[in-house]
């Protein structure tokens, strides 16, 4: 079999059509609440349902949305991509909720509309469990509801929180982490506690889009810091949708400042370059370097390291064009890694 | 770093005029005093400086030493680091013949003080200061226009005032603005560092009041120091989204201390999605990559420090060979030493331009 038809696609983007279809999932005061309220939706501006960011047009169906029904993300991605395996990450905007119960009874509705409608629906799927990270505790019993369920291989949280997800107060999340052999994975988005940026609300969608680096860079830094992988040597981190490039030259700027100042950290006992190389992986969707192969031939070889880097399609985020899912001038020997077996070794629940 | 200095060596191989284009002079409160009103002395003296964060005096993110300063740099005679000019030319300015420095003051400058007519004030001595107790007793050293960038109308003022003063060699603004830099808020006073002739140096810190991230308030100050260019680079994002370099073809930016190996990777971000967006902002006629190399400059300090060395000098090409200057960051802990900081492995004429040629043209020093 070639790496193609065996190939794990570590994102991708199951659409909820409307809050109608939650419904089913909420017990009776949250099926109420929605109506009395009058809660019709829940997406978000990270992807503005209209931008060609959001979906690439020809995969668009009647209701202007892509990635609503499973035969058309199966079809997509397990047929014509010939992926095995695909993980779904549905993005609905349930980190953005303030309050915490309502958090809590979205995201259990959220996972179990994946589960029902997609999971039972095709056996090459898998999903990510949505967390309220609103609640650690909450966040931990949805972790112990659904890790029963070997299809979820994943733990999701949203790159911009209200606090860096390095704070000792996820780390019983991390702990329910390690213990059912789920990584952590960080996807591009927001939960709006603060600006986009650093600096205030840009004016331009793509400003925004960009902004998502910096979130990445933090989260990165913060878990190092903090000290997470002293304490929960198992634990990998997966960053959804960050684009890739940018990891060394940050990792150059921490390892160094670290060396420098690292009295301040001292459970960070070696560079946090190589303990982002253990503990970290990133899907290569979108990859950020110029449609030059030997461009990118470079900007890999700066990652010094060939089990970094998972497949993923982001489907059906318009990040490439045509069937070209993984950049031009990835060296062949290390295309079959980034397929197959680094998603392998990173995802433990895939051996079931 | 806190290294040993062997004098006579580095003297001997002192040959090349090194421009350092990031030196922190040290001024007090008092230093400032004979340049501002008294009623701007009193507002300094019962309600103190308010600069968007809760401590009367310190850091939220305390340094790794006092005052981030190398332990070697106080000046034996007394007085804070870097400011006893018969020291600094001792331990940076003859040691390494550094033939033209330019002055970052930090603070107190009032920049990002909470009152703008206090922060007016604070900027104008801190210029007066600059003149006064640096360049008029030694002239290698280069002033700053502090501006206080969150009010556009002082600052403008301030830039008109130094017009023609070639002591002054660019207008400095601190990278934690309270606003994207790219803002209209802040479009006069690039108006007027281009009426002026003089570039914009844009110093990582500073206190914005936002969070130093987008996820919330890190911990740690290794935090806070590693992810000062990733909050630049929101900046850098909103220069060039905002179509501030079509409007002024000639505005140059000088990021001092953000370091440079985020440039590349930003650049094909922005290409990328412009490429499907570009119906977004169609103010812009190129591709933002092509203004981030046309329009910035970096400085060195804190060099990155690639695991392996080529792949720096690959960053360093894309970046551009006449786009990066020299600096030291004297007198603070992270300290690059001129005689190591570039990769060894650079020609003679790579290392002239660093060291000195890129910031004599841009800042048309000689």
């Amino acid at each position: 079999m070639s790496a193609e038809s065996r190939a794990i696609d570590c994102d991708v983007h199951p659409t909820v059509p409307n809050v109608k279809a939650l419904l089913p999932y909420l017990d009776d005061y949250w099926r109420d609440t929605v109506q009395e309220r009058g809660i019709d939706s829940l997406e978000t501006v990270t992807y503005p349902p209209n931008a060609p960011l959001t979906s690439r047009p020809e995969w668009r169906g009647k209701n202007g949305r892509a990635a609503t029904e499973v035969a058309q993300l199966a079809g997509q991605v397990c047929d014509s991509w010939q992926a095995s395996i695909a993980i779904c990450n549905c993005l609905y905007g349930v980190g953005l909720l303030f309050a915490e119960d309502m958090a809590n009874a979205f995201a259990r509705a959220v996972n179990d509309w994946v589960a029902r409608e997609w999971l039972d629906r095709d056996p090459r799927l898998r999903a990510s469990i949505v967390i309220p990270t609103q609640n650690t505790e909450y966040a931990v019993d949805e972790i112990e509801r659904c890790a029963k369920d070997k299809r979820f291989v994943q733990i999701l949280v949203l790159a911009m929180q209200e606090v860096p997800l390095g704070r000792r107060q996820f780390w019983p999340i991390y702990a329910a982490a390690e213990r059912h052999s789920l990584p952590l994975g960080i996807h591009a988005g927001s939960t709006y506690r603060h600006s986009i940026t650093s600096l205030g609300w840009p004016s331009y969608f793509i400003e925004d889009y960009a902004a998502h680096t910096q979130a990445f860079q933090s989260q990165v830094a913060s878990l190092v810091c903090e000290g997470v992988f002293a304490k929960y040597p198992g634990l990998k981190v997966v960053l959804l949708e960050s684009g890739v490039t940018w990891l060394p030259g940050f990792l150059w700027r921490f390892a160094k400042f670290w060396r420098g100042v690292r009295a301040e950290v001292p459970w960070v006992d070696r560079s946090p370059a190589d303990i982002v190389r253990d503990h970290f992986r990133l899907t290569i969707q979108p990859f950020d370097a110029p449609a030059d192969p030997n461009q990118v031939e470079r900007a890999i070889d700066h990652l010094r390291s060939d089990g970094i880097l998972l497949y993923a399609s982001d489907f059906p985020h318009w990040q490439f064009d045509g069937d070209e899912t993984m950049p031009a001038g990835i060296p062949q020997a290390l295309r079959h890694k980034i397929m197959v077996e680094n998603p392998l070794a990173t995802y433990a629940r895939l051996a079931f | 770093m806190n290294m040993e200095v062997r004098q006579p060596e580095r003297s001997a191989k002192a040959r090349v005029g090194i421009v350092d284009c990031d030196i922190h002079p040290k001024n007090s409160l008092d230093d400032l005093r004979p340049y501002l009103s008294n009623r701007a002395w009193a507002t300094l003296q019962t309600y103190g400086q308010r600069q968007r964060h809760g401590y009367v005096k310190g850091y939220p993110y305390p340094k790794s030493q006092p005052l981030a300063c190398r332990r070697d740099a106080w000046p034996p005679g007394g007085g804070l680091p870097a400011s006893d000019l018969d020291f600094m030319r001792e331990q940076l300015l003859d040691l390494y013949g550094i033939e033209y420095g330019v002055m970052n003051p930090l603070s107190p400058s009032g920049q990002g003080n909470q009152n703008d007519e206090l922060s007016a004030a604070m900027a104008f001595a801190t210029n007066e200061y600059q003149l006064e107790n640096w360049n008029r007793r030694e002239p290698r050293l280069k002033a700053s226009v502090v501006v206080p960038y969150e009010d556009a109308e002082a600052s403008v003022k301030e830039i008109r005032r130094r017009a023609g003063d070639r002591r002054f060699a660019h207008v400095l603004f601190l990278s934690r603005t309270s606003e994207l830099l790219g803002k209209k808020r802040y479009w006069p006073i690039f108006e007027a560092a281009v009426e002026s002739g003089r570039p914009v140096g844009v110093h990582v810190f500073g206190s914005s009041g936002r969070p130093m991230s987008n996820t919330g308030w890190p911990s740690f100050y290794l935090e806070e120091i590693t992810e000062h260019s990733a909050s630049l680079a929101a900046s850098v994002t909103s220069l060039i989204i905002e179509g501030v370099f079509e409007r002024w073809p000639e505005l140059k930016i000088v990021l001092i201390e953000a370091g440079f190996g985020w440039m590349p990777s930003l650049g094909w971000r922005l290409d990328q999605n412009w490429k499907r967006m570009k119906d977004e902002v169609p103010h812009l006629r190129r591709a933002p990559s092509e203004y981030l190399r046309e329009h910035f400059w970096v400085s060195t300090q804190p060099m990155e420090e690639a695991e392996t060395p080529e792949h720096l000098i690959e960053i360093m090409d894309w970046v551009g060979w006449d786009k990066i200057m020299f600096a030291s960051d004297y007198p603070h802990w992270d300290f690059d030493d001129p005689f190591t900081a570039l990769p060894p492995s650079l020609s003679e004429e790579r290392r002239n331009q660093i060291y000195s040629g890129n910031a004599k043209a841009i800042y048309r020093f000689d």
